[in-house]
């Protein structure tokens, strides 16, 4: 396993490499940069802010002293926030949406995985349909309605939390919700479908003739292998809930890294796309391989290799 | 502490600089500031979020009056102006402090000049010294380094000597209006770098140092940006807010609902699709102030068929501005038929785009397109964003049953839209312009040929001749006469269709008082106080 996980952390290399110089060229392609502003300076001054950044000079230059400077661990001064660097507002919003995303991921898993369960268990019952018709109303409803909904009538209408902002434990609530809930619905439905396929399977059916009681056969023999679905999801959609969601950060007011995310390309802020956009790629990269472990740790069938 | 001990003498106490007993719940005005600040050094910035904090922190030479922005004695008590308008001096106030205690002296602002137009620091806003000042221009070009060339001077502690190129009759304005006069605590600047240094930490909490009403305590980045009573402001006694609480409220909706669920006093702006909801239902919330700003039109005057002033005569005369307002715009806006804004420092355009359709037509007709037979198709550009998206439907709906003339439209992201504009990569669009202070020289300053934000490539030589004419006027009715005939001239050859003039529509408490209704949208916070 060791073997293995070398191996995959030696493949990354490349992969980030391709991606910051991606990345790094689409962005220069693009038209307008981070001066490009309604009100156009004067060519001198352009001339002074471009020798400042260093846009002045050629550009293969530009992209080696900043692949140097990543090597180094430091990502640069933002464009956009100057007094800022790419590592600081990294370091001040990240934790913001990890915290966000883990108390989201809670709610997620404590609603979709018994919905999902119960669904499989029960299923073709009216528990399956309402479990099932929630998991779809879930993955159907925006966040962006449901945000403001739930906003209008526990905020203003009740006040029994703050429209938005991030200060006390309380403002975690509805945002966590939210957010959580379009994960259930997912979850749930992974669940439902992992758990149905393991169930008619034939090593269920012995545990059931040895005598197992159902909540064992279940908990026990069925949700491990029912699982997988809902582990090769949770990768990916960990990485991505983790490094911020741009709509909820927006309806909720909340400083997390998923507004840098999409306002950074906006504002053409070029050091702090690529700062994003490397640790979406790290935390994507990182998850995967975690999930790639787990899967062989649930079922016993695959290998390392 | 050395050199706050040196002067212990001249520091006033906190209660001496007459600071009033706080009253008996702290008046804390929550206001709602649109996006997140860049950053807070004046010579840096130039987004209106800035401009808010810097209005809360900072003072200049001058400041404004709340009601109708004429400037007013801010840390000079007084000033003079030489007869030839060429150099104005200004008396400094007795016993001015930083908000550390610390005097503030000529030297800070002398300096705080000398970085503004430091080549290095590339101030974006370093051209409002430059354009005007004697001398300043050849520093900024490295052709002379001696700074005391320049025409910015202290003849003794108290009295600054400015001596400018020509005579600039707004120059007061824009040190009242603007902030890029303004000086900045230069030891604390030097504390953190070198003079000209860019984004240096000067500007954190804790760090920054200010010579306004208030004083920066917290700065927490896309959360909150809290600053309080300053005890060294000069006229602290008036000063009526305990604290200000600045929200980066960059969603509409988002901050509506804050402002609804008693977490904001004042938002910056209201969603377009409230407006209606709350002129029906709480009206008392409900401000819609005019704003110094006009949204039009601009043509590429080089393209056909848009470089026959005939067409864009008729397309300006084609557009049902009345019924733009009230159906899609819906705030109060004020039709725009000439590009100079109205009222604006005693200003209003004569000259209008008058005619009717008829008119219209046979212009069009003129131009060798009966009702828009065999005209070149016309592509208006437009940055992404629903309302502008409703306007040029609107206006393309106009055109096309009033005109016979079908346009496109087309939509780009706002950063590749300015870089097409500015690389001229159009034929017809959306734009607007805010005065960053009160006079009528901003909205025509800008149509001279080659100027920067011109991008219509319309070059009218005796327009030209009558900008520079103007600025040498003795007095402004002169001034303004000059400026009639400019604004004929853009009537005249229309190189962009003016459309309406802007209004500023946001929600306010009923409580929040000593706000005045001002085209800069410029509300000193010294004035303002909450009657609970």
């Amino acid at each position: 396993m060791i073997r293995f996980v070398i191996q995959r952390l030696l493949q990354t290399i490349p992969v980030i490499w391709v991606i910051i110089t991606a990345t790094f060229f689409m962005l220069r392609w693009v038209p307008g940069g981070p001066f490009t502003a309604e009100r156009a300076v004067t060519p001198e001054i352009m001339r002074n802010l471009e020798a400042h950044y260093g846009l002045d000079r050629p550009l293969y230059r530009q992209y080696l002293d900043y692949v140097g400077s990543v090597l180094r661990g430091d990502l640069g001064p933002s464009f956009k926030y100057p007094t800022r660097t790419v590592n600081e507002i990294i370091a001040e919003k990240l934790p913001v949406s990890v915290e966000l995303g883990l108390l989201s991921l809670g709610v997620a898993l404590c609603i979709g995985l018994p919905l999902g369960v119960l669904a499989a268990v029960k299923r073709n019952t009216w528990i399956d349909y309402v479990c099932s018709s929630f998991a779809m109303v879930g993955i159907c409803v925006p966040t962006f309605v449901m945000g403001p909904l739930l906003i209008l009538a526990f905020a203003i209408h009740l006040g029994w939390v703050n429209a938005s902002g991030w200060y006390g434990p309380i403002d975690r609530v509805l945002p966590s919700l939210v957010l959580g809930s379009v994960y259930a619905a997912y979850v749930a439905r992974l669940t439902r479908g992992g758990m149905l396929e393991v169930l008619s399977q034939d090593f269920i059916r012995t545990a059931r003739a040895k005598g197992a009681s159902e909540t064992r056969v279940i908990l026990k023999h069925a949700l491990r292998g029912g699982l997988s679905p809902v582990v090769s999801f949770l990768g990916p959609a960990i990485a991505g809930i983790v490094t911020g969601s741009f709509v909820i950060e927006k309806i909720f007011q909340i400083p997390g890294i998923g507004r840098e995310f999409v306002n950074s390309a906006f504002n053409r802020d070029y050091t702090l796309v690529l700062g994003t956009v490397l640790l979406y790629a790290g935390f994507l990269i990182a998850l995967n391989l975690v999930v790639d472990v787990v899967l062989v740790w649930l079922n016993p069938k695959l290998k390392f290799e | 502490m050395a050199l706050l001990a040196g002067c212990a003498k001249t520091v006033p106490t906190p209660e001496a600089a007459g600071q009033v007993p706080a009253p008996h719940r702290p008046q804390v005005y929550r206001f709602g500031n649109g996006f997140e600040p860049q950053d807070l050094d004046p010579q840096i910035v130039q987004g209106i979020p800035e401009l808010h904090l810097i209005e809360a922190l900072f003072e200049g030479l001058l400041t404004e009056d709340p009601k109708d922005l004429h400037p007013t004695p801010g840390l000079a008590s007084s000033w003079e102006i030489s007869p030839d308008g060429l150099v104005y001096t200004f008396h400094l106030r007795e016993n001015l402090h930083w908000s550390d205690g610390s005097p503030i002296t000529t030297d800070d602002f002398l300096l705080s000049w000398k970085r503004m137009i430091s080549p290095k620091l590339a101030s974006e806003y370093a051209y409002l010294i430059y354009n005007f000042v004697k001398g300043a221009k050849d520093y900024y070009d490295a052709k002379i380094t001696d700074f005391s060339q320049v025409g910015l001077k202290a003849p003794d502690d108290h009295t600054l000597q400015v001596t400018l190129l020509s005579p600039t009759p707004y120059l007061l304005k824009i040190i009242a209006n603007h902030y890029v006069w303004h000086p900045l605590p230069i030891k604390t600047v030097l504390k953190f770098g070198a003079l000209d240094e860019r984004s240096t930490q000067w500007t954190q909490a804790g760090n920054l140092v200010s010579s306004g009403p208030f004083m920066l305590k917290e700065w927490t980045p896309q959360k909150r940006i809290v600053v309080v009573r300053n005890p060294y402001y000069w006229d602290a006694s008036s000063v009526k807010l305990d604290e200000i609480d600045f929200f980066p409220t960059e969603d509409l909706p988002a901050e509506e609902r804050m402002f609804r669920d008693d977490q904001l006093d004042r938002t910056q702006e209201i969603p377009v699709d409230k407006i209606n909801s709350y002129r029906k239902n709480h009206p008392e919330l409900l401000h819609i102030d005019p704003w110094l700003g006009v949204y039009f039109y601009r043509c590429n005057v080089t393209r056909p068929p848009l470089n026959d002033k005939r067409v864009r005569k008729a397309l300006a005369l084609a557009i049902d501005r009345e019924s733009l307002i009230r159906d899609v715009t819906r705030a109060n806006e004020r039709p725009a038929y000439a590009v100079s804004v109205p009222d604006d420092s005693g200003y209003t355009p004569r000259a209008q785009i008058t005619g009717t359709l008829a008119d219209a037509r046979r212009l069009l007709a003129e131009a060798g397109y009966p009702d828009g037979k065999g005209m070149p198709p016309i592509e208006l550009l437009y940055n992404t964003q629903s309302n502008h998206r409703e306007i040029a439907e609107a206006i393309q709906e106009m055109w096309r049953t009033k005109l016979g003339v079908n346009i496109d439209l087309l939509n780009e992201e706002w950063k590749v839209y300015l870089e097409s504009q500015h690389t001229h990569n159009y034929q017809m669009e959306r734009a607007g312009w805010i005065a960053d202070y009160e006079d009528p020289h901003v909205f025509l300053e800008i149509w001279e040929t080659n100027n920067g934000n011109n991008d219509t490539l319309w070059s009218n030589p005796e327009y030209d001749r009558l900008l520079h004419e103007a600025l040498r006027a003795k007095d402004d009715a002169i001034r303004y006469e000059i400026y009639q005939k400019m604004d004929a001239i853009l009537v005249d050859e229309c190189p962009v269709i003016p459309i309406f003039y802007y209004t500023r529509a946001y929600l306010m408490s009923p409580k929040v008082k000593g706000s005045w209704p001002n085209l800069l949208d410029n509300h000193p916070f010294k004035s303002i106080y909450l009657d609970d």
